[in-house]
């Protein structure tokens, strides 16, 4: 019984492939975007965490030498009995790796995540040097070590014990010191001990995970997206598919079918085919992230200087994910109608009831849900706070809207309706009202496409322009120059000074304000200082009131999470208090600042020199050689601002390759699910359309009449994306990157990719529409004759 | 104190993570199984297990429920690599057996300490890489300028992942080191971790010099030292005379650790004088006061069965001294064993169980419950005295994580001392 009740469940795929094709198409774009991007973000993550596990670079504090990349073990050693808690760095280029040597047992991070996946006991001692690098590497290493394949290593880098590295470079010194953050009590000073030695701060940009959190937010935004569309489709096309079968049902129930195994067997049929769909979504999703991560991986190396694996692992955090979320997805949607099945009385008649036919209640229950998920998103706006409440708000900002999709445009169809007089646009404006229920899941799902589109590319233009500003405001000096101690500074000075140039030193130190850690900096003010920072909010004269010690500037994350503006005061020290003069805006920084005037900075730390120097010159490149020459400090020690300016911009404008192609992705699931819905309706739309051929509208008039149906409808919902995507950026800009990262950027507006958009939006529609059209208009005249023959 | 050893392997387990384990294939016998013999000496890690056919059941059920207190010691500890790589070269510890299930013994090649040891000095001061692990173990009570009292500790481990020596960054040897201060009402302590073969920790025997970093015990000999160490918010620089000869813990030095026979080579030198500074966070304060030396040096973990162990070292008033010890199997009192030294260096030798030690409270630091005040009894010398922590919450939470601390002694003789207490979670 339960093979035959199969096979009859399956002819209704075969008598209608083209609805077995939605309902797998719509299973497979909803993961395959989803897992397309989850599976960049996993890669990704997991090799920042490899990356600050493994190396702990830019956490610390380094000693590095001045001359020369060497440094022998005596210093090292030196350094260790006169207090100085270092740990041991080798480094080399091996067969186009870098090639990592580290002591675990005085290294800060240990074997970090290493520990995790290898038995540790591998790490040392061995006949052959033995080495740690994920799968990639690890085939080019294969001749020369033991390598151990671990997928938690940072790509393009192998790590091993600093003696097995040491003897597969042929070296016997090592490249930097790692110092530890806790250091004893007393140590001698580092000129004393290695004078060839000079100690390189710890990057202030703390973690790299943190700064690209906004740029996988992106993708996930997307990827959720996409999935949400795909889930539409599969939700339509399994309540066409219900609505259709419910004649077999009633026959196989007749035919003495328990209720129980029938709905079993549906389940199960339905769940696999929704398996069936979610697999080929991850091959394509895993194509796709393919596809995709080298640029991915481009801009995100070139942007933050995180470097991710360029192969793809097949991890189940993703796919795995993915699979679930569509089969739960599914399974929701097949709950409702399962629902309806059990209760449906046995003899019920099997009124052929059109699918379209949405009934005045659901609408009533539509608009209902509608306004409260919109009210709901009005009160997360005014009182929700944290991360969670700003993606309820998005949530149901997007539903709401896209529920309401149908109601706005029933209503511009009925005005268009009441305006118009010849009788052919009568019918014309009458029809699509007639055909919208049926088209709305469609339509909902082109506008979240639309205004994601929106609201994603205001957000990441919004962005760019900021950090243009700010790179210019906060980059101004053309060189930047790293001093260690206070004779060089001295120096240093003297010979800026004797330039007649403006000399911009900075103070810098960490510590505790607000509760939060944070930097404070001291810097002499000046004309660059005035010129060319921008602050968020500002009393006036802020720079006059640092200048005379009156008040500090402090920036925004500082400021936004504790809660300060301008005119609160700060506790700077314990016997300092100081009003805020001015919060300026610091994108790309998680931690707190604080200006304070150099005379200020040195009360508070009596002794100290500056840690850098930003130069303002004409000519950077001899001022550098200058300070090579004359001052014999390394040129190491100097970045030239503009070089890295331009590297940062350029590489942020890859991003936008990787946008677009998002872009066009989802514009075309929007497109898809719009052809499935005028598929399945097309046939139903005969006896609809049959009286207006025997009036006398030819074939091809009724065709170029659905396209322009569909350019109508697909107008209609891009008016409606606008304003629902600036409102998503708005969200994006004003409260998810607050609550995410601490600053809030101002929104920019684009109208003119926003025509593109809408081109694009039309084209999508027009296209969906096209092979319903021709098919219309191909249509044997026999087949419209049939309806006044047979009507049901 | 020496116990450490086991803690740190212990510790070893990172993240929580039990390595794959195999399980020993060979038991051995041991020469004095199952015979309470006469001496001891602080708790060691003792020999392998070794399973005797009539104690089979006892020991797979401590081996039970060990390996359940392994897991929450996982847990808690953060440890290091170092002590990873401990694990590693000791297969097993983490699974088969409990805390103290240090695996296997002389198959891996390290040499085992053998009865009726006869010692070379200078040489037998400096290190013996062929045996797994090592130590130098200074304790001190001290008395600053008003009579505040004061506690130090000083420790130097050598752990070796193999046996022998290895030039450079290829040596087998692991060391690391401990300091600790403690006053009434708080306890300072740090750590240090170095590879050997590199110059930047070793000991070498004449003249006599222990060092890691800038931390030393170092002298023309072994009688006239000075030491030092330093923390991120304390230190200390102290110069030490001996006062008396170095005593010999059990056999003449072979200090047995279980009834299975598991021992250590272990000496002391108990009658140091000590003085010097102590740099703490409010200032120097001058210090003197008396300092226990502790040499020993094994490659046998403790019997699979013993779980942790309580280590007393008392200086009395009236000049004599004492150590004892007894390694706990489970809640119970299992193995002890100690030495009284009377004022003139002369010692005896005590066999099991004629040592004993009640615990009087269970005081909670660190998330576990442990007994900071004692009742000892050693009628053969004596001895029946409550012990008292000066401080009650002297963990040391380092990588290696236990309670280390001075005490003071009440009762059939007055005085004072360290307590050591490994194993309670």
């Amino acid at each position: 019984m339960i093979g035959a009740c199969l096979r009859a469940l399956m002819s209704h795929w075969r008598r209608r492939p083209l609805q077995l094709l939605a309902y797998l198409g719509g299973l497979a774009l909803a993961t395959a975007l989803w897992s397309g991007v989850q599976a960049i973000n996993t890669e990704a993550r997991a090799s920042y965490d490899a990356a600050a596990a493994t190396l702990g670079e830019g956490q610390f504090d380094q000693l590095v030498p001045r001359q020369g990349a060497a440094i022998a073990l005596d210093e090292f050693l030196a350094l260790r009995r006169a207090g100085w808690l270092v740990s041991p760095v080798i480094e080399g280029a091996l067969e186009g790796l870098r090639l990592v040597g580290i002591d675990p047992i005085t290294s800060p991070t240990g074997l970090g995540t290493l520990a995790g996946g290898i038995a540790p006991g591998e790490f040392a001692g061995g006949e052959r040097p033995r080495l740690f690098a994920n799968a990639e590497s690890a085939a080019r290493l294969d001749d020369l070590a033991e390598v151990v394949v671990s997928p938690d290593i940072a790509p393009g880098v192998a790590i091993g014990d600093v003696g097995d590295v040491q003897r597969l470079l042929g070296r016997d010194d090592l490249s930097r010191l790692v110092v530890l953050p806790e250091q004893p009590r007393l140590q001698s000073p580092l000129a004393e001990v290695a004078p060839g030695l000079r100690l390189q701060p710890s990057q202030q940009v703390a973690d790299v995970a943190q700064l690209t959190d906004s740029f996988h937010l992106n993708l996930t935004a997307f990827g959720l997206l996409s999935f949400a569309v795909g889930l539409f489709i599969v939700h339509s096309t399994i309540g066409l598919a219900f609505e259709q079968r419910r004649g077999m049902i009633r026959t196989l129930r007749a035919l003495g079918v328990p209720l129980r195994m029938l709905i079993a067997l549906i389940s199960a049929e339905m769940l696999l085919l929704a398996l069936l769909g979610a697999g080929v979504g991850i091959v394509l999703g895993y194509g796709i992230a393919g596809l995709l991560l080298p640029d991915v991986a481009a801009t995100l190396q070139g942007l933050y200087g995180a470097r991710i694996s360029g192969t793809l692992a097949l991890r189940p955090e993703w796919w795995l994910s993915a699979l679930v979320l569509t089969l739960l997805g599914t399974a929701a949607a097949l709950t409702g109608r399962l629902w309806q099945i059990a209760r449906m009385p046995l003899l019920a008649s099997v009124r052929p009831r059109a699918w379209s036919m949405a009934s005045a209640a659901r609408g009533r229950a539509q608009t209902l849900l509608s306004g409260a998920l919109l009210l709901a998103a009005a009160g997360f706006a005014l009182w929700g706070s944290g991360l969670i409440a700003g993606f309820a708000l998005l949530g149901c900002l997007l539903i709401g809207a896209a529920l309401a999709l149908p109601l706005l445009a029933g209503f511009v169809l009925r005005r268009a309706e009441a305006r118009t007089t010849a009788p052919i646009w009568a019918w014309f404006w009458a029809d699509t009202r007639q055909q919208l229920p049926g088209l709305s899941l469609a339509l909902m799902a082109l506008l979240l496409a639309v205004s994601a589109n929106i609201g994603v590319s205001t957000m990441v233009s919004s962005f760019r322009l900021t950090f243009t500003s700010f790179l210019d405001q906060r980059l101004a000096p053309e060189l930047y120059l790293q001093v260690e101690s206070a004779g060089q500074a001295a120096a240093v000075e003297a010979f800026l000074m004797a330039r007649g140039k403006e000399t911009l030193p900075l103070y810098s130190a960490r510590s505790e304000v607000a509760g939060q850690p944070a930097r404070l900096f001291g810097v002499r003010v000046g004309p660059t200082y005035r010129e060319s920072w921008v602050f968020l909010g500002a009393r006036s004269d802020p720079w006059e009131r640092v200048e005379a010690g009156e008040a500090v500037i402090v920036n925004e994350q500082l400021a936004r999470r504790g809660d300060l503006w301008v005119g609160d005061e700060v506790q700077i020290s314990p016997d300092l208090r100081l009003p805020i003069a001015a919060v300026v805006g610091d994108y790309g920084n998680p931690q707190g600042q604080v200006v304070l005037s150099e005379a200020m900075f040195a009360a508070l730390y009596p002794g100290s020199h500056p840690t850098s120097f930003g130069i303002r010159t004409d000519d950077p490149a001899s001022v550098r050689q200058q300070i090579v020459t004359e001052l014999g400090l390394p040129d190491s020690a100097m970045t030239n601002q503009a070089v890295l300016k331009a590297m940062s911009l350029d590489v942020f404008d890859r991003t936008f390759t990787v946008t677009a192609a998002l872009n066009v992705l989802t514009l075309g699931v929007a497109g898809f699910a719009i052809l499935m819905s005028l598929l399945t309706l097309a046939d139903q739309r005969l006896p609809q359309l049959a009286p207006a051929w025997a009036l006398g509208l030819t074939r091809r008039r009724l065709g170029q009449l659905e396209l322009v149906r569909a350019l109508v409808l697909a107008g209609i919902v891009f008016l409606c994306a606008v304003p629902l995507g600036l409102a998503l950026a708005w969200v994006l800009l004003t409260i998810v990157n607050v609550e995410a990262f601490g600053w809030q950027l101002p929104m920019y507006l684009f109208p003119l990719d926003y025509a593109w958009l809408g081109g694009y939006a039309l084209l999508a529609a027009l296209l969906a529409a096209a092979w319903p059209a021709l098919r219309l208009m191909r249509m044997p005249p026999s087949a419209l004759l049939k309806v006044f023959a047979n009507e049901r | 104190m020496n116990a450490r050893f086991l803690n740190l392997t212990q510790g070893s387990v990172m993240r929580g993570e039990v390595q794959p384990c195999r399980t020993n294939p060979t038991w051995k016998r041991s020469a004095t199984e199952g015979s309470a013999r006469p001496g001891g000496g602080r708790a060691l890690p003792g020999g392998a297990a070794r399973l005797v056919p009539g104690k089979k059941e006892e020991s797979r059920q401590s081996g039970v429920a060990s390996k359940r207190s392994v897991g929450i010691l996982c847990q808690a500890t953060n440890a290091r690599v170092l002590l990873l790589l401990l694990l590693l070269l000791w297969p097993c510890m983490a699974i088969g057996q409990g805390f103290s299930g240090l695996g296997t013994t002389a198959e891996e090649g390290f040499a085992v300490p053998q009865p009726d040891p006869v010692f070379d000095f200078p040489a037998d001061h400096g290190p013996h890489p062929d045996y797994r692990i090592e130590w130098w173990y200074i304790t001190a009570n001290l008395t600053g300028p008003d009579e505040t009292p004061y506690g130090l500790q000083w420790t130097l481990f050598r752990s070796a992942l193999a046996p022998g020596e290895a030039e450079g960054w290829a040596s087998p040897q692991i060391w690391f080191a401990h300091a600790a201060i403690t006053t009434a009402d708080r306890h300072f302590a740090t750590e240090r971790f170095a590879r050997g073969g590199i110059g930047q920790a070793g000991v070498e025997a004449d003249p006599f010099r222990a060092w890691i970093d800038e931390w030393v015990l170092e002298g023309p000999d072994f009688d006239t030292m000075r030491l030092t160490a330093n923390g991120p918010d304390f230190g200390f620089e102290m110069q030490l005379e001996a006062q008396g000869p170095l005593i010999f813990q059990g056999d003449g030095g072979f200090s047995v650790k279980s009834t299975e026979g598991q021992a250590s080579y272990y000496y002391s030198q108990p009658f140091f004088a000590i003085e010097g500074v102590l740099h703490l966070p409010e200032g120097a304060v001058p210090v003197r006061g008396d300092a226990w030396l502790d040499r020993e040096w094994s490659s046998q973990p403790l019997s699979e069965r013993q779980s942790g162990w309580d280590w007393f070292s008392l200086s009395f008033d009236t000049g004599e001294k004492l150590m004892g010890f007894q390694l706990r199997e489970g809640d119970k009192a299992g193995f002890t064993a100690a030495t009284c030294i009377a004022p003139d260096g002369t010692t005896r030798a005590m066999p099991d169980g004629a040592f004993t030690a009640r615990a009087l409270n269970a005081h909670e630091v660190a998330g576990r419950r442990l007994p900071t005040r004692w009742q000892l009894s050693l009628p053969d010398c004596g001895v029946d005295v409550t012990v008292e922590a000066l401080n009650h919450d002297a963990w040391m939470g380092l990588s290696i994580p236990y309670w280390e601390g001075p005490v003071t002694v009440q009762g059939s003789h007055a005085g004072r001392g360290y307590l050591e207490m490994t194993g309670y979670e």
